[in-house]
């Protein structure tokens, strides 16, 4: 614990105190640290700028002298290792040239600037990286979907081990017209804004789960999207069995071609690291591992930007856009969009 | 070069030089998660004050009512992208590190000695949901089906994972989580040390009133010489004087009486030990502790 307090206090106080003129160092190796320790506390003040996030505090003279520094540091580091017994020194030298490493191979791009290049190409590279995955988890969707009904149909008891307690009155019991009121008719409804925020976050942390979850051989990710496509299609047997599955297909169509691509997304995504978990290949599992999750993380990235767009479709276009027709085709609208975005944008590019 | 104990790393940069990091002990880490999610928590505290002191200046009324609304959504937009943005956005930063890691002294790293990149971060960060939220989220998942029994099980299973993926840095010898496996990182520590004052100065070339032979030097090694600098640069007396009493004792000397005579008599000893030994560093013969036999 003291040598915490003394770390600590040590991150704010100067360096060492300076050599009074006209005085000599007795030894070789203390004459050769006198040499060079400006250029060492220039060094330290560069590094120390760059760690605080001010590079225009730099001068120019020292932004240009920065690689020529470093350098030095680090043969003065290896020939202090070889010829010098000061314990201190080389401590000090260690931990300058590890900053300025740390410095000068760090990320070299901002977040903002990140983004930007996210955006123009990474992002669709990435999805299109894993089109196997998000094959294999379209099929799943579709089975997982087909399945719900199929329970649902052969016993409705099904029904309500599927949904749980989220049918919130959508029941086989329930008469048509209960069931069409929960479709439609919200227009007037207030808090839309609060429903579509909470929505977002509720989507984004699933969908996060569901990629972490890749982590575990993928195999939780495939149960996490059939649970969920067991639940989209014991609510389409419940309204198709009303008559109303036109109706409802549009009220999902809204923001559900987006989140529903979310998922197969975040599915695939965890699914593509689960494989790689599995089935390294010829690299060493951590290194697949480690290749798989960076391409996978790109792609969940965006899918978190895709379930805001979900969240906002569910939470103000579904409430305020009431035809059938139209919510069709708003829904088709923006599947066409993001196919478009994923399979032409950044065609260019590098794969991840 | 190799590492010196289990903690320490090797890195070699691309000049050559090899770098020594070391690995964070994993207590530290999750000190520096608590004092992470205990800022995040005050972050988000003090938002939802500020957020309630302007809906109590709204007062009533239906356009307030709106504004409320608002707020509200502003607040949860707010602590989702605080809760996953967070350790994304500062260990993207300069240095690598969120604030409860810079305040420990750790930073984030590659293992192959690359460079840090956006993507290894974010992988690293989103794999976090998998340690700290799943094992609280597994007993909602499981246990919506069966009730208090399967409650029971559910938090079993909860418990099992954490076990499992929260405690995966105590099985390894890299002390990885399961995020930096995926993103091919670990925490290491950042040192950061001023550079102290350079021993062998004060004295002049001769070294002062002390003059020791060759054959008393050679009663001692590099080891030694490390005790002796830290003994020194601490400069606590009852210290000093044992290590006094010890040197002169083994070297067949009277032990220095006061204060200012151990300090001149360690000080001599200690500059000429070190030119002895560091002119045997010159040649190739090193001399790691006085049990090895001097040349």
């Amino acid at each position: 614990m003291k040598a915490f307090w003394r770390d600590l206090a040590a991150r704010w106080r100067a360096g060492a105190p300076a050599v009074p003129e006209g005085w000599q160092a007795s030894l070789g190796s203390d004459r050769f640290r006198l040499a060079r320790e400006a250029d060492w506390a220039r060094l330290e003040r560069i590094v120390g700028l760059l760690e605080k996030g001010r590079p225009r505090a730099i001068a120019d003279a020292d932004l240009l002298a920065l690689p020529g520094l470093y350098r030095q540091a680090a043969s003065a580091l290896a020939v202090a290792r070889g010829t010098m017994l000061d314990a201190a020194v080389q401590a000090y030298l260690e931990a300058l040239v590890q900053r300025a490493w740390f410095q000068l191979y760090g990320p070299n791009i901002g977040l903002g600037g990140w983004l930007a290049g996210f955006l123009a190409g990474g992002w669709p590279r990435a999805v299109r990286a894993l089109a196997v995955d998000i094959a294999i988890c379209l099929i799943v969707l579709a089975l997982g979907t087909a399945v719900g009904w199929l329970l649902c149909a052969a016993d409705p008891q099904w029904f309500g081990a599927l949904v749980g307690d989220m049918a919130q009155g959508r029941n086989p019991a329930a008469s048509p017209a209960a069931l069409r009121a929960t479709l439609f008719g919200h227009t007037q409804e207030s808090g839309l804004s609060v429903l579509a925020a909470y929505l977002f976050g509720h989507n984004a942390q699933i969908a996060l789960l569901e990629f972490a979850l890749g982590f575990v051989v993928g195999v939780p990710s495939l149960l996490l999207l059939v649970q969920n496509a067991a639940l989209l299609g014991a609510f389409l047997w419940l309204f198709a069995g009303a008559g109303l599955l036109p109706e409802a297909a549009g009220w999902l169509a809204v923001h559900g071609t987006t989140e529903l691509f979310a998922l197969v997304l975040a599915a695939a995504a965890g699914l593509h690291m689960g494989r790689a978990v599995a089935f390294p290949g010829r690299a060493g599992v951590l290194e697949a591992v480690s290749a798989a999750g960076r391409r996978a993380a790109l792609v969940m990235l965006g899918v978190v930007a895709m379930l805001f767009v979900a969240g906002l479709l569910e939470g103000f276009a579904r409430q305020l856009i009431e035809p059938t027709a139209a919510r069709m085709a708003l829904g088709g609208l923006m599947l066409v969009l993001w196919l478009a975005y994923f399979g032409l944008v950044g065609r260019g590019g590098e794969a991840p | 070069m190799t590492p010196s104990d289990a903690a320490e790393r090797l890195l070699q940069t691309a000049e050559g030089v090899t770098l020594r990091l070391r690995l964070a002990g994993r207590g530290t880490r999750l000190g520096a998660l608590l004092l992470d999610l205990a800022l995040q928590g005050l972050v988000l505290g003090a938002l939802a004050l500020a957020l309630l002191g302007i809906a109590r200046g709204l007062g009533g009324g239906k356009a307030a009512g709106g504004a409320l609304q608002a707020l509200f959504v502003l607040w949860l937009l707010a602590s989702f992208v605080l809760r996953n943005a967070w350790f994304l956005g500062f260990e993207l930063g300069p240095r690598g590190a969120t604030p409860g890691k810079r305040m420990l002294g750790l930073r984030i790293a590659t293992r192959d000695g690359s460079r840090l990149t956006a993507d290894r971060v974010l992988a690293r960060n989103l794999l976090r949901e998998v340690e700290l939220s799943a094992p609280l989220a597994v007993p909602g998942l499981l246990g919506t089906s069966g009730g208090a029994h399967g409650l029971g099980w559910s938090m079993a299973a909860g418990l099992a994972w954490l076990v499992l993926f929260a405690g995966l840095p105590l099985f390894n010898r890299d002390r990885l989580r399961p995020g930096d496996i995926v993103a091919g990182t670990w925490v290491v520590e950042a040192p950061h040390r001023r550079l102290a004052a350079a021993l062998s100065v004060p004295q002049g070339p001769a070294g002062g009133p002390y003059r020791f032979s060759a054959a008393e030097l050679a009663a001692y090694g590099e080891y030694e010489l490390g005790v002796l600098e830290k003994v020194l640069r601490e400069g606590a007396p009852a210290p000093m004087a044992a290590v006094a009493g010890a040197i002169a004792a083994r070297i067949g000397w009277h032990p220095p009486a006061d204060a200012e005579e151990i300090h001149a008599f360690l000080l001599a000893y200690y500059t000429q030990l070190r030119g002895r030994l560091e002119a045997g560093m010159q040649l190739g013969h090193r001399r790691a502790s006085k049990h090895a036999p001097p040349r």
